[in-house]
């Protein structure tokens, strides 16, 4: 538990992705099975059990500590799990057991035991566990670590410390359960890599390039499919001997939030990719909308019938057995329409081929995107195999062209890691009122990326120089500074003061030319909100 | 209320500004300028420049002129712990707090009831400053910058192990370590040596006088060198030591992939810690933490608490609960941050 504990410590406390790479790496070398394997469930797909501590906490509190003190230093400290930690008494006597607790010992426990029992098994581990082991049990409990790995991560660090490529770690994955001694021998050259023989099982996706001018003076249009660009998340959806799993790009098993499309396809036998979105009537709804139904790990009724979610499919990788991938596009895309057609699942439909002759039409259709409330377009070489990860030359993303707002810069905070010294997250506004109104500024945004290091240095001096208020990490700076922020679109927010939202917010050029009273106003930003989605192609 | 404690209130009560001793005529640890000041530590927060007169420890008044200059204070008039000093029928003394070098609680004695300002204190051990001693009275007036159960300082030494395990892991980073300059910055800077870290120790620019009066007060605190402040990084390597607010600002840019420490007792909670971007928070304070504040009250025997500064809902929830009356004084001036 103690080395778990100080994983998890560690990596909250580290910044940089190599770091924590190296951490991950070195606790996967250095710890025995089963023990890794319930560390990997824990950080990744969390472990198989459900312990009430929402329930059972109070129970146990209730012995140790006053109410009010209770209240007061949970207010103090922000989390229940941290709180329970570092208030329980540490009780010397019992700590000198705290050596024996291992997360298999913790599984074990819990696992066996019946649920009215619970209360006493977590009460005696609080016990013989020091704080930051007392920390890391009630976060392993509590289903979500957070400590800034994703399963992608796990997967590239046992990769790296058994040197195997991660495309076999992530089909080997799903084949075994939480603790992994599969998966673990097999990387140890103790067995064979864990088939995942009939279980659904995730497959490295294959991830398109932004395609560049020079593309597309090079590519034929006969040898591309298009197909619009949908404005949801990526997911693969595999089902198999009737369990059906939800992955997302990184290979996070998000099938629990998503109770309509496990129904959906229960029964089949297929792994498809496509686009999740919220659809009603037809209708893609906001990105937002789709928002509300990412990140849980349980979902209500009501959620599923207000935000009902929906895929559009567009390549087949598995479909009754065989295996498509070596296939080219074409016939992926034939073999997809064909098992679609004959028996549609609830809830899906494809994504359509869009036609075109030439690059000029393509362009055209492009610059509608805006318009039509679509993302952009993709095009698929027609005799792309599917092939892990980002190959070159195969498929290509092109994102509808970004909108501007000439904003004020209002507000810089710290950044993180390598950016601690600099300020380099900067809050921006619009003007409410016509400039020489008196008008004042007000917050739409925030940004920290699309400048130089060398524009950062020039941003970081002016904002140094120009602070007119400090909050903690954060300076107010009198506004002085137009920056031209460019995003992906402008969404309602009943968050943001300003009433609206920017997705994908990045500076595009940092004005020093330009008069602050020549940015833009709130009512313009307001007009570039995005139209309710028009398409009904699907 | 106790007979003795009630009385009390009728000769030291808070005023604008701070604390006041009516018939010593002196207020502890005034915020403003005043006539006449007893002050307990030279902290920033309680040691405060302008009073015509002060009486401190002679530690205390060193640094009081380090930080403002020989001009800054009227008077010094320096007592050294345990003795007795009369003025007006009243006895004062000065005894060990333990909180830095210098640090004293001021003991009063008046028409037979006794009263314990603590200043700030703690109760775990500090090479670079004499024992906290409890003391026996009627009124015991606490700090309590660290009063909610939450707070359990570690023990010093072994955070000062996790440091130098880093430094072992991690050899070619430097360790920048963010310790507030009067009394953390020496305590580590002692307790890295009694561990056995012969290195040259760096200090940043602005940590180096204090660390030369310790020396100069007898703390041998071993090869000392200054981070040059023309060329990035320099020589320096190692354990580098410096003001909190340096940490993560340009001054830190000089070495680029650094280690930062935090030596602090807020390094208790991770949100503090991760707000400041520390990568090796290190649990170690010059406050009394919960157990400490609960267990030198029941020593005191004192019948009712006065609270200062800090948390003092729970602190005061706490005591009522036991059964000892307490009371916030709701003092203002000081610092919560002042660690």
């Amino acid at each position: 538990m103690q080395r778990f504990a100080n994983l998890v410590d560690s990596l909250a406390f580290t910044q940089s992705r190599n770091r924590k790479l190296s951490l991950l790496t070195d606790y996967f070398l250095t710890t025995s099975d089963p023990d890794r394997g319930w560390a990997l469930a824990a950080l990744t797909d969390g472990l198989p059990l459900r312990v009430p501590l929402r329930r059972i906490l109070p129970e146990i509190l209730a012995d140790i500590v006053d109410p009010v003190l209770y209240h007061l230093s949970r207010d103090y400290v922000g989390d229940t799990a941290e709180t329970v930690a570092l208030l329980w008494p540490d009780r010397p006597e019992y700590q000198r057991d705290g050596a024996r607790v291992t997360l298999d010992s913790v599984v074990t426990a819990f696992a066996t035991a019946p649920n009215s029992s619970h209360a006493e098994i977590l009460k005696g581990l609080l016990d013989a566990l020091e704080p930051s082991s007392r920390f890391a049990l009630l976060k392993l409990l509590g289903g979500a670590p957070r400590v800034g790995v994703s399963a992608r991560l796990a997967k590239l660090a046992l990769a790296q410390a058994f040197e195997q490529p991660v495309s076999e770690i992530e089909e080997s994955w799903h084949a075994v359960d939480a603790p992994y001694l599969a998966l673990f021998d097999w990387l140890n050259g103790d067995g064979p890599r864990p088939d995942p023989g009939g279980r659904p099982v995730f497959r490295p996706m294959m991830l398109a390039h932004p395609i560049e001018d020079e593309d597309r003076t090079k590519l034929d249009p006969d040898d591309l499919l298009a197909e619009w660009k949908w404005d949801g998340i990526r997911v693969q959806v595999a089902a198999q001997m009737g369990e059906v799993r939800l992955f997302s790009r990184t290979g996070d098993d998000i099938s629990a939030g998503f109770p309509d499309i496990v129904t959906a396809f229960t029964g089949r036998n297929c792994i498809l990719d496509g686009e999740l979105l919220v659809v009603r009537e037809d209708e893609v709804a906001p990105f937002n909308d789709l928002q509300q139904r990412l990140n849980r790990k349980t979902v209500s009724a009501r959620m599923v019938r207000d935000y009902p979610a929906h895929i559009r499919l567009y390549d087949s990788l598995q479909i009754d057995e065989k295996d498509l991938r070596d296939l080219p596009l074409i016939e992926r895309r034939k073999r997809l329409e064909h098992w679609h057609r004959a028996h549609p699942p609830l809830s899906t439909d494809l994504s359509p081929l869009v036609p075109f002759n030439t690059f000029d039409e393509l362009t055209h259709l492009w610059q509608n995107t805006r318009a039509e409330g679509i993302e952009g377009l993709m095009l698929k070489r027609k005799d792309s195999p599917y092939l892990s990860g980002r190959p070159r030359g195969h498929w290509w993303k092109w994102k509808r062209a970004p909108l501007t707002l000439d904003c004020v810069l209002m507000y810089a905070q710290r950044g993180s890691g390598k950016r601690s010294s600099y300020y380099s997250d900067y809050t921006f506004g619009v003007w409410r009122d016509a400039p020489d109104d008196g008008a004042e500024l007000v917050p739409v945004g925030k940004a920290y990326s699309g400048f130089t290091d060398a524009e950062l240095l020039e941003l970081d001096r002016f904002i140094r120089s120009n602070t007119t208020d400090r909050f903690g990490p954060v300076r107010a700076v009198s506004p002085k500074l137009v920056l031209e922020v460019a995003f992906d679109a402008l969404q309602k927010s009943t968050r943001h003061k300003s009433g609206i939202a920017m997705r994908f917010p990045r500076i595009a050029r940092i004005r020093w030319d330009k008069p602050v009273s020549e940015a833009d106003t709130l009512s313009r930003a307001q007009s570039l909100l995005k139209a309710p989605s028009l398409d009904k192609r699907g | 209320m106790t007979h003795s404690a009630h009385i009390a209130e009728r000769w030291l009560y808070p005023t604008d500004a701070g604390l006041y001793c009516e018939p010593g005529d002196f207020f502890i640890d005034p915020h403003l300028p005043t006539p006449r000041a007893v002050i307990t530590h030279g902290h920033a927060d309680h040691a405060r420049a302008g009073h015509d007169a002060v009486l401190t420890t002679s530690e205390t008044a060193a640094i009081m002129r380090l930080r403002y200059g020989p001009d800054a204070v009227g008077r010094f008039e320096t007592v050294a712990y345990g003795e007795t000093h009369r003025i007006n029928g009243l006895d004062l003394k000065l005894v060990p707090a333990g909180h830095i070098l210098g640090s004293a609680q001021v003991v009063l004695e008046y028409q037979g009831s006794r009263i314990a300002i603590s200043g700030d204190y703690k109760r775990s051990p500090d090479p670079t400053c004499e024992a906290f001693e409890p003391i026996n009275c009627d009124v015991f007036v606490t700090e309590a910058t660290f009063a909610l159960p939450v707070f359990r300082h570690e023990v010093a030494q072994k955070e000062i192990q996790r440091l130098l395990a880093s430094l072992r892991l991690e050899p070619d980073r430097p360790h920048l370590v963010g310790v507030y300059g009067l009394g953390k910055c020496q305590r580590v800077i002692k307790l890295l040596r009694e561990e056995g870290y012969d290195d040259p120790i760096w200090l940043h620019g602005a940590l180096i006088s204090l660390c030369d009066l310790y020396k100069d007060l007898g703390h041998d605190l071993g090869d000392l060198r200054v981070v040059d402040t023309e060329k990035p990084g320099g020589t320096a390597q190692g354990i580098i030591m410096c003001p909190p607010s340096a940490l993560g600002d340009r001054w830190s840019r000089r070495f680029p992939d650094s280690v930062s420490a935090f030596a602090s007792g807020w390094m208790r909670i991770r949100a503090r810690a991760r707000q400041r971007g520390v990568e090796l928070p290190l649990v170690i304070s010059d406050h009394a933490d919960w157990p400490e504040l609960i267990g030198t009250i029941r020593e005191t025997g004192a019948a009712e608490i006065w609270v200062t500064h800090g948390r003092d809902d729970a602190l005061v929830h706490q005591l009522s609960q036991m059964g000892v009356k307490a009371k916030a004084l709701a003092l203002v001036g000081f610092e919560d941050e002042a660690e």
